[in-house]
């Protein structure tokens, strides 16, 4: 699937090249040769292993925003049986880097929201890079407070290289509207679970990122900034973003450790655009298994818990 | 050619004796300002109006009854737990900006008075690490929220900040929640939240409480943003139109109530105080406990919270 290659992956991608050439060559020779094939096989499938079992942060980050990676809509489709989307936040516009919809999963009927980017270019330019508006955030809150109306609970995919730090962006109040989004979602008194599927960018995916679970699949990051940011600003140079990456400690693991996140969910060997159906299928468990938890919870519990939760996380001296 | 070599290895500048600044230059109009003159009209360029950034302390004495603050959890300090290190240690900037401003973070927190209506007060200080947000930001305005919540009082905070502190990583992303979390809940419970906004608020605590208070006031040329200006110009590539995410910007966009210059902030307060209270000197909102009652149980409340606090701390 994956014609793009991240640089430690050349490894692998070479041997399989060459066990590719050697079946052909098996083939139009006649010559025997399945047990060598066989053992190359192993050989590459322990490679690729050993590979994403050492990967740095930054390699993870590489993954995290591999072209091919699942987006929100490629999961939604495998998971939701069905979707409506609703657009726009009745007050400016809709903005397509954010979807927001209703659906079922399963018998399950529940809201979705999630960062959406494009594959092709004229995508990428259409989702805007998956860096939302503020109407994005108020059209999300829009089918949050729908979802709480008729008592269904909220999945939420954070995938976003931020918020879009633009000049119409300020003019309509982009703090303002993830703001608001944390101060609402904070206090909804429906099931919220969170799934970090690509990148967590700051604020950006944070105003659609508060929920009783926040799941972080395991390639993926989320910090208070990109290390690109973080570089330019702290080192002045945004080609450290590498060492800000390992600074600011951004993987599932990490975030794990932290206590920011609650779950790290294991993708397919070699990343999640390796296997999108398995991935859904990881995803949706997942989903499912947190939901039927947080069903059994009053939503005064409900409220308060979420409030303990996000009141736990910090660190000081006193 | 020993002659020209030196007696005493390196340079040695002359030390320089600490002169304290008796003069200041506005920036913006080039007017030169005597200090004492600048702060007795609340460092306000009197020729042009620029506010000169002032810290933690001017503010409690130019809003607070007799400059009267009586700080609680001033002792809470940050912890480099990630081992942060760019150009510099975290650790090491921590201790340059205790050492530089008195305080132990970026915001102060405590109770005062404004023309008699008692209030919690939360105030940053944007010489601390740029006012930035970590964990120790977050933990005093969700316990400031808290007192003001159990005390029945309204919240205060005066915002001047960078953002979300990137030493501290995705910790300090979620303190824009924490604080979000409790202004919801003392919102739900009634009770007045205000949000002054001063140059500069951009990035995380604008994102946050900065733009949740149910009346918000800025100062007169405030730079508010979520974005900074520099990064915007870097990803549009074009520049940017004067007074740009100015407090006038913000405010004819509609994201603050109103532009209110210092020395007219006090009274504007006030004015909203009232509004939201019941009783002339009360700023009890259902008039449940009467001033005097509140300060008996601060009394009662206080040590008990500082055994407790002791106690957890051993």
């Amino acid at each position: 699937m994956s014609e793009y290659t991240l640089e430690f992956e050349k490894p692998i991608v070479e041997l399989e090249r060459k066990i590719r050439e050697m079946r052909e060559y098996s083939q139009s020779e006649n010559v025997e040769i399945a047990d060598e094939l066989k053992t190359l096989e192993q050989k590459a499938e322990k490679l690729r292993k050993d590979i994403y079992s050492k990967l740095t942060r930054w390699q993870r980050l590489q993954v995290a925003r591999h072209p091919q990676r699942p987006y929100s809509r490629d999961y939604i489709e495998r998971i939701a049986d069905s979707f409506v989307e609703m657009h726009g936040d009745r007050a400016f516009g809709d903005d397509p880097a954010i979807i927001a919809g209703i659906g079922k999963v399963g018998d399950r009927k529940v809201a979705i929201i999630g960062h959406q980017k494009g594959r092709t270019t004229k995508q990428k330019l259409h989702r805007n890079f998956g860096m939302p508006h503020p109407e994005g955030y108020r059209k999300a809150l829009r089918v949050m407070k729908l979802a709480e109306k008729f008592k269904r609970p909220i999945i939420c995919l954070l995938d976003t290289p931020g918020a879009f730090p633009g000049i119409g962006a300020e003019e309509r109040g982009q703090a303002e509207a993830i703001a608001r989004n944390l101060f609402e979602m904070t206090r909804l008194r429906v099931p919220i679970v969170v799934i970090v599927i690509g990148e967590g960018a700051s604020g950006g995916a944070l105003g659609i990122g508060i929920g009783d679970r926040v799941l972080m699949m395991e390639n993926t990051w989320y910090s208070v900034i990109s290390p690109e940011g973080c570089a330019a600003i702290l080192w002045r140079d945004s080609t450290k973003a590498e060492q800000a990456a390992e600074a600011m400690k951004v993987t599932a693991h990490d975030l794990l450790e932290l206590g920011v996140v609650d779950k790290a969910i294991t993708e397919p060997l070699g990343g999640a655009h390796h296997n999108y159906d398995e991935s859904a299928r990881v995803l949706k468990e997942h989903i499912i298994a947190e939901l039927d938890e947080l069903q059994t919870l009053e939503p005064e519990q409900l409220v308060e818990a979420r409030m303990e939760k996000y009141d736990a996380m910090g660190f000081f001296n006193e | 050619m020993s002659w020209f070599k030196r007696a005493t290895k390196g340079i040695k500048p002359q030390t320089k004796k600490e002169m304290p600044e008796l003069w200041l230059k506005c920036e913006p109009c080039g007017e030169i300002i005597y200090k004492k003159k600048l702060e007795e009209n609340s460092h306000v360029c009197n020729k042009c109006g620029f506010h000169f950034r002032i810290q933690s302390a001017d503010y409690i004495r130019y809003l607070l009854d007799d400059g009267q603050f009586d700080e609680f959890n001033a002792n809470i300090s940050s912890v480099d737990f990630l081992k942060f290190k760019a150009t510099k240690k975290y650790s090491d900037q921590l201790k340059a900006a205790v050492k530089k401003t008195g305080h132990n973070d970026a915001i102060r927190t405590g109770f005062g008075k404004m023309f008699g209506h008692e209030v919690v007060m939360s105030i940053m200080d944007f010489s601390f690490i740029g006012g930035s947000m970590g964990s120790v930001v977050g933990e005093k305005i969700a316990r400031a929220a808290d007192e003001a919540l159990n005390r029945k009082l309204p919240l205060i905070i005066i915002s001047a900040s960078g953002g979300a502190r990137m030493m501290e990583g995705a910790i300090s992303l979620m303190q824009l929640a924490k604080t979000s979390a409790r202004l919801a809940k003392l919102s739900e419970n009634g009770l007045p939240f205000i949000s002054i906004v001063t140059d500069p608020t951009t990035g995380g605590v604008t994102a946050s409480y900065a733009m949740l208070g149910d009346v918000i006031l800025a100062e007169p040329g405030a730079l508010i943003g979520f974005a900074g200006p520099r990064v915007i110009k870097q990803t549009i590539g074009q520049d940017l139109p004067d007074g740009f995410q100015r407090a006038e910007f913000q405010l004819k966009h509609g994201f603050v109530d109103a532009v209110v210059p210092r020395d007219e902030m006090k009274e504007k307060i006030r004015d909203v105080l009232e509004f939201c209270s019941d009783g002339a000197q009360s700023s009890l909102p259902n008039g449940e406990l009467s001033n005097e009652e509140v300060e008996k149980l601060a009394a009662i409340d206080l040590p008990l919270a500082g055994d407790l606090d002791q106690e957890q701390s051993n």
